[in-house]
């Protein structure tokens, strides 16, 4: 199969499962997903649902072999025509920082403490560039502080990360994350840690870098909030397991899978009656060691019992509910409209 | 910077005048309290009235105590003299007065024993920084293997056996059984083959105690830094594993040693009564013990401001090189 047929990044049937005294983790169950260059996916769902382990796979930064903590990881990356799952760590790390990079939620501990951010960024660059010489990586890193909107980057350059407030760090990690022209960035809650003006910026920041440079884009958040304002696409996980993914416009319109509908109305809205603002999904995040049987979501979904007891019995697969659209859901697709026409969208 | 230096430095001056002031509050104030008298320590068992009266007038016991002081402090800045009238005995700055017991002048006599402790110190420490940390961080590096439970069961007893056990241990084997050290102790100035000697078993044995510690706090301290979000980035930025861990994480987990290892080292320099006990070894911690037991008040209190000044000084170094290794420290 050559290059072309396949997408930029495919994962394919992608499991992480932990081992702990108390049983097999497992943070991801059965996840595949496809991505073009220039496109913005955002994987969507709550803590423990398997999106930052998703990314940590991807990147490689799961510890390997036989070391305490090291996942079983099954499935299939495909990076640009290369394995990834199954190359050797030295191929992945060759990789990290130059065809993909990461920026991470909080990038006051993401930074390191003791070297300035100049150095950290020259410290990426030479790392992919070993003919670089010190003047041109400093050069280069100078140039990319001042992409990404830090003002006098000739002089911050040489500034401690705690010299900087939260929004220039997260600015700076972008550009420690963007030196080499990676084409796949994944950005980890890039946005949670910082103020609720800067959020927008960062947002506006990364899109308008991806359109520059035409790099495929993941966003990892709990924050559909942030989805939508930038991805194209949308995957909202659960338990370890993709629920729904479709065109991001298609999720907020019509979304399919009842997960969905609770993340929606989790969402503060202004402009109603204070008791009404909220929709809380209701129950706890499911464990991952004993998942509970059928659908993982059953025992939080207040449509269970429409499924004829199929939601506790048999593990539901995504399937298409309309063109590009998938959801994993055992209820008929005609009763899913039927909810959210008449008991959802209302309040939402 | 340089304000800031001369800043601390004031501050030493006060802090040693601080434990002086203590000390001989408790050393001066206690004989009085209890009934012995000082002049009587001087002059012995069985010295007639006179003579001791002679004493105490030439050593200035007659005065009050805060015009003691005064004298003691100008004693140290500008040296002072003992005048019994007859007989002046100049004691040249800085004095900390006469021993009791010999009649030696303090501050000479503590100088020349110094030298010991810096030999003791100065060769242990290096071992036991290098020793340490070295099995801390392969320990961390290599988590949950034999390797890493062997050398934390061997630090666990480092750290829990006294100076005394593991020290008379070594000489039993060492020195009694198998005759490979001298149990003397020789000036460096005079041979340095038999000071080496001399010193190999006490710098193993105290660095095998302080060896514990930091294998301890720098296996638990890199397993800390491994942990940190900017070890992961470091990698996610496709360095290499050994620039992770020998650049990026190193430089963390030893900082907060080099803080632990100033004080360490400023308070062994101020004797180490334990490890002199135990190889026979004349240094500050010796003469603290002899003191102590004869009731030298001079001397102890000489001792005390010599261990003063050595932590004293020690922290200051510590700090001044915090501000070099850390950039968030700024020295103000």
């Amino acid at each position: 199969m050559s290059n072309d047929d396949k997408p930029f990044l495919s994962v394919r049937d992608l499991k992480v499962h932990f081992p702990t005294d108390d049983g097999l983790v497992k943070s991801v169950n059965g996840l595949s997903f496809d991505l073009e260059r220039g496109k913005t996916l955002g994987i969507v769902g709550e803590s423990g649902s398997g999106k930052s382990v998703t990314s940590l796979s991807i990147m490689g930064l799961h510890r390997t072999g036989t070391k305490r903590g090291a996942p079983q990881i099954s499935g299939e990356i495909w990076l640009d025509g290369e394995e990834l799952v199954a190359a050797g760590p030295n191929r992945v790390r060759q990789l990290r920082g130059q065809k993909m990079a990461m920026i991470f939620q909080d990038p006051l501990t993401a930074m390191h403490p003791y070297y300035t951010v100049g150095a950290q960024i020259i410290e990426g660059y030479r790392a992919h560039h070993p003919g670089a010489s010190k003047k041109e990586a400093r050069t280069r890193a100078i140039e990319m502080l001042d992409r990404v909107g830090i003002p006098q980057p000739d002089k911050r350059v040489d500034s401690y990360p705690h010299e900087f407030s939260g929004g220039m760090r997260q600015r700076a990690m972008i550009a420690m994350a963007l030196v080499n022209d990676p084409s796949l960035l994944i950005a980890d809650e890039p946005t949670t840690a910082l103020d609720v003006t800067v959020q927008a910026q960062i947002l506006d920041l990364i899109r308008d870098l991806q359109k520059e440079f035409g790099s495929a884009v993941i966003i990892i958040t709990h924050d559909l909030g942030v989805v939508a304002e930038i991805a194209d696409d949308i995957l909202v996980m659960y338990g370890g397991k993709p629920v729904e993914r479709g065109p991001a416009e298609t999720i907020f319109d019509s979304p399919e899978h009842p997960y969905t509908w609770g993340l929606l109305g989790s969402m503060p809205r202004l402009d109603r009656e204070l008791q009404d603002r909220l929709i809380p999904v209701k129950g706890t995040p499911p464990s991952l060691i004993n998942v509970p049987s059928g659908c993982a979501f059953h025992p939080r979904c207040p449509y269970a019992e429409l499924t004829g007891g199929r939601s506790t019995s048999e593990v539901p697969v995504l399937a298409e509910a309309a063109p590009r659209h998938h959801a994993a859901c055992h209820l008929p697709i005609a009763e899913r409209h039927r909810i959210f026409t008449e008991e959802i969208a209302p309040r939402l | 910077m340089l304000v800031y230096l001369f800043r601390r430095l004031i501050n030493v001056v006060l802090m040693l005048l601080v434990v002086a002031a203590v000390t001989f509050g408790i050393f001066f104030m206690v004989p009085k309290l209890t009934g012995t008298d000082p002049a009587l320590l001087y002059v012995g068992k069985i010295a007639d009235h006179a003579a001791v009266e002679g004493i105490r007038h030439k050593m200035g016991l007659d005065k009050s105590i805060v015009e003691q002081f005064w004298l003691f402090l100008k004693g140290v800045f500008v040296g002072r003299d003992f005048n019994a009238g007859v007989d002046v005995t100049h004691c040249y700055a800085p004095c900390l007065g006469y021993s009791f017991k010999t009649e030696q002048e303090v501050f000479p006599l503590l100088l020349s024993r110094v030298g010991v402790d810096i030999s003791l110190a100065v060769g242990a420490s290096v071992l036991w920084l290098l020793l340490g940390t070295a099995t801390g961080i392969v320990s961390a590096l290599r988590r949950g293997t034999a390797l890493d439970r062997i050398s934390m069961t061997v630090a666990l007893a480092g750290v829990s056996l006294p100076m005394y056990f593991t020290g008379l241990v070594a000489l039993a084997v060492f020195v009694h059984q198998l005759g490979w050290f001298p149990n003397t102790y020789t000036e460096f100035a005079d041979d340095p083959v038999s000071w080496f000697q001399g010193l190999v078993l006490p710098w193993i044995t105290l660095a095998f105690l302080f060896a514990a510690t930091y294998a301890r706090l720098s296996r638990a301290t890199l397993l800390d830094v491994l942990g940190e979000d900017y070890i992961r980035t470091a990698r996610a930025k496709g360095l290499k594993e050994p620039v992770v861990i020998g650049k990026h994480a190193m430089r963390s987990t030893l900082t907060p040693i080099l803080t632990v290892f100033g004080m360490d080292l400023g308070g062994l320099l101020g004797g180490a009564v334990l490890t002199e006990k135990t190889f026979n070894l004349r240094g500050l911690g010796y003469e603290a013990v002899q003191s102590i037991s004869s009731s030298d008040l001079p001397v102890i209190m000489g001792v005390t401001m010599f261990a003063a000044f050595f932590i004293i000084m020690a922290s200051l170094v510590v700090d001044l090189l915090y501000a070099v290794v850390d950039p968030k420290v700024k020295l103000a």
